[in-house]
């Protein structure tokens, strides 16, 4: 029987890299000199299952990999050896190149052997180090004995075995028929049933084995074949093997090897000789060989996403199916026989069917979210490796790692929550002496937090360093031309200059921080997410990094609005307020486009219907429509529609996947009248409205 | 009836490895993530044949292995093993446990079937 191995290849890998994941924490968490017994275990554990697993799966090179690191953790996890801060490092190091390895067996890629072996040298030299070894007495390796062959050039015609289980072999789950008729299966054998040991019927105990046989084999098998049959139950029975010679061999004329087997003696008045020998392993050549069979058969597997479910989440999903089946068949009874008389029930009914189809879309939509402790994870390391390589002293705490968010949106957030945290700890936190200087502890702190608060989840990244250097950033913003040295800017719009395309205020930028890509990058992809991202700072003592974050990418809270028979959405996290205004807080100023007072600021309008090309519209007088007041991207601006609708979470399809992709516009939904209505992409829509606004000032340049 | 065989294992692709084997052969198959898992199966239901790996979490296969021999009705039921190479003391420690026997990792299903063939004919 053989079958594709590839099948369970993805589980594997997900396991495996989970498997790291847990070595890796672990790891972290350890504290050289006095490790938890426990976590070694733990570490083991995944160590022990990726080698167990890569051998099985046939990626042997992990195998071989991951068996140097088990034989150092299995060393520590008995207490031969010290947890030294120098094998912790080498093993976290060791993981990364075995996740290298996994990556490149899963993608059918080629690990980086150099780094490979460099990595194995390493770690063998940890290996090595007796003197981190607890002291204990070599164990003398046990060596296979050699001289269990039958003696002499001459081959034996068959085989005499006795065989003699111990009273309490059935209890082991093995069975002596199971091993005689094993035997009998090797060649044609013929049984001889030895009942001198069975006691009287009264001082019998039926469940203890008192018989003993002589067996013989007629045929001249390769005694190997035999001594695995006993494998088992080596020390639960006496046996013997004897090769039976043709009738012209003298055994006086070869040397014998013999070493009577005491545990066999007396049990037949032939001599017993020679003791089985351990079993030598298994044939592995030809396991090999089975192995780069798999090895080839399993090479196509791409990385394909999926996703672990809680159970619960699962049960629950079915339990409201069930509901709504009995909603649906209850209904149905309605309405086979329906009369005005039951139009209340009928209501009902409706009623109740609308409360299980939110509540199952609701438990559909958790089936995507994830805690974001699959976020957080790395960043131990990344602060453990960073702080070393930048000489700073730095703390991780973090809170609410259990939050869930939708999938999309870990993966999607990964990157820039690195580069936040990364800038924290290479300009935010101070090095130790700056920090004693100042009074400050010489630890720093940096805090990840996350948390659900209203419809989003909202990720702090706060730390205790010296906070953001104001006016560097407003001298480099005035180098760079983006704000004119004498503008009067608040602490906040400073501070949002850093989000601004090229703005980078480390004087030197450091290989930690990376260079080219900033904050505007991170800016744009948690806008993409539909998210916001806001700083807050206090000279000396800190800064934090607030990044808003929709709980979910397929579904949204929308505005729905009306420009004449069109229908639009608004994302209801960009809307500030919605007004009608009059002509006082109107603003014309010639050649800058329309603009209106909201309190103190003075915002841009963006006449929808002339941005989307609807002719027939209501409103043409402003002060005939409605404003709504959003805000992308961290500008404003008020968008003039005909009338607001009202308030619907609405299902995003992808426009992109469907047609193609469309200036100001996110998505697309379906309203409950099956109409279609598109979303709007606030920061898009901003840019459309400006180049519009452009355009037709070039126009009516041309025509004066 | 198809015997039924309890496979534990905390590797989830070990244990659909071993579970797609053997029911492709015909067996009716239980899974168990740990042997606390697997303790309580094998007392809710009679099961012909474990199949355990050693190292697990919560309960690891030894214990396991040492829990059900206690229990009357698996007194003789085969519980094997699943082990790596690297551990011979692991196997005796298995035996006096009351382990019947054991599977070598890495094994292919092959190997698998013929070793579940022997204990439960």
């Amino acid at each position: 029987m053989s079958f594709d191995m590839a099948q369970f290849h993805q589980v594997f890998f997900e396991e495996s890299f989970e498997g790291l994941d847990i070595m890796e924490s672990g790891l972290l968490d350890m504290d050289p000199g006095a490790a938890d017994a426990e976590a070694i275990n733990a570490i083991f554990r995944a160590a022990h299952s990726i080698k167990g697993g890569s051998g099985t799966f046939g990626f042997m090179n992990v195998s071989e990999f991951t068996h140097v690191m088990e034989t150092l953790l299995d060393e520590m996890r008995d207490g031969r050896r010290q947890v030294t801060g120098d094998a912790v490092n080498v093993l976290l190091q060791s993981v990364d190149v075995l996740r290298d390895m996994l990556t490149a067996a899963r993608d059918g890629g080629e690990p980086d052997e150099e780094r490979v072996t460099a990595q194995r040298a390493d770690l063998d030299r940890v290996l090595a180090d007796r003197d981190a070894g607890v002291p204990v007495g070599d164990a003398p390796e046990v060596e296979g004995s050699t001289s269990a062959e039958s003696p002499g050039d001459v081959q034996p015609i068959g085989w005499r075995i006795v065989f003699r289980p111990h009273q309490h072999l059935m209890r082991t789950g093995n069975d002596p028929l199971r091993i005689i008729r094993e035997l009998g299966s090797l060649a044609e054998m013929s049984a001889e049933c030895d009942i001198a040991e069975l006691p009287d019927l009264e001082s019998l105990e039926p469940e203890d084995s008192y018989l003993s046989w002589n067996l013989r084999l007629h045929e001249p098998i390769d005694k190997a074949q035999i001594d695995d049959v006993f494998e088992w139950v080596e020390d639960d029975c006496d046996f013997a093997v004897i090769p039976v010679m043709p009738d012209s061999y003298d055994p006086a004329a070869t040397a014998q090897p013999a070493e009577p087997d005491t545990a066999t003696a007396d049990t037949d008045k032939v001599p017993l000789q020679a003791a089985p020998p351990p079993v030598e392993r298994r044939d592995t050549a030809d396991r090999r060989k089975a192995d780069e069979r798999r090895k080839h058969a399993g090479g196509a597997t791409g990385a394909s996403s999926s996703i672990r479910v809680d159970i619960h989440k699962i049960d629950t999903l079915i339990n409201m199916v069930g509901e709504l089946v009995i909603t649906q068949s209850m209904l149905g009874m309605l309405g086979d026989d329906f009369q005005m008389s039951r139009v209340e029930r009928l209501k009902e009914g409706l009623a109740q069917l609308e409360r299980h189809t939110r509540e199952l879309q609701e438990s559909v939509m958790r089936i995507r979210m994830v805690p974001i402790s699959f976020s957080f994870s790395r960043f131990p390391r990344l602060v453990h490796d960073l702080s070393q390589k930048l000489g700073k002293k730095i703390e991780l705490k973090m809170s609410g790692e259990n939050t869930e968010v939708d999938k999309t949106v870990i993966e999607k957030i990964g990157d820039p929550l690195v580069h936040l945290v990364r800038n924290s700890l290479d300009h935010g936190i101070e090095t130790p002496e700056e920090r004693a200087a100042a009074g400050k502890p010489e630890t720093g702190t940096v805090h990840l937090a996350a948390s659900h608060r209203g419809g989003n989840i909202v990720i702090e990244i706060r730390d205790d360093g010296r906070g953001l250097p104001r006016d560097k950033i407003f001298a480099k913003a005035v180098e760079r031309g983006l704000v004119k040295a004498d503008d009067h800017l608040s602490d906040k719009e400073v501070y949002d200059l850093i989000f601004q395309p090229g703005f980078s205020t480390a004087e030197q930028v450091s290989d930690v921080s990376g260079r080219g890509v900033g904050m505007d990058v991170v800016r744009r992809n948690i806008n993409e997410l539909g998210g916001a991202i806001e700083i807050e700072s206090t000279p000396g003592e800190g800064s934090a990094i607030v990044v808003r974050l929709p709980l979910t990418l397929a579904i949204l809270d929308g505005q729905t609005i009306r420009i004449g028979d069109e229908t639009y959405i608004v994302p209801l996290v960009s809307i500030i307020e919605s007004i009608q205004i009059d002509d006082s807080m109107l603003n014309k100023v010639a050649g800058r486009g329309e603009t209106f007072r909201l309190r103190e600021e003075y915002l841009p309008i963006v006449r929808m219907h002339e941005v989307f090309g609807i002719d027939e519209h209501d409103a043409d007088e402003l002060t005939d429509g409605i404003l709504v007041v959003v805000e992308g991207e961290g500008r404003k601006c008020g968008l003039f529609v005909d009338d607001l609708l009202g308030q619907q979470q609405v299902v995003i399809k992808s426009l992109e996947a469907n047609y193609r992709k469309v200036e100001g516009i996110s998505g697309a939904t379906i309203l409950g009248d099956g109409s279609v209505a598109l979303i709007i992409d606030i920061p898009g829509l901003m840019r459309l409205a400006k180049q519009h606004a452009g355009r037709s000032d070039a126009a009516m340049a041309l025509t004066a | 009836m198809a015997a039924s065989i309890l496979a534990v294992d905390d590797s989830a692709s070990m244990r659909q490895m071993v579970s797609f084997t053997l029911k492709g052969a015909g067996y009716d198959v239980v899974e168990a993530a740990d042997g606390v898992q697997a303790l309580n199966i094998a007392k809710t239901r009679a099961v012909n044949l474990v199949i355990t790996d050693v190292n697990m979490p919560n309960m690891d296969g030894i214990a396991l292995i040492r829990e059900l021999r206690a229990l009357s009705s698996y007194k003789f039921t085969p519980l094997l093993m699943l082990t790596t190479e690297s551990s011979p003391e692991k196997k005796q420690q298995g035996k006096a446990a009351g382990a019947t026997g054991w599977i070598v990792k890495p094994f292919n299903p092959e190997q698998l079937l013929n070793t579940v063939k022997k204990v439960l004919s």
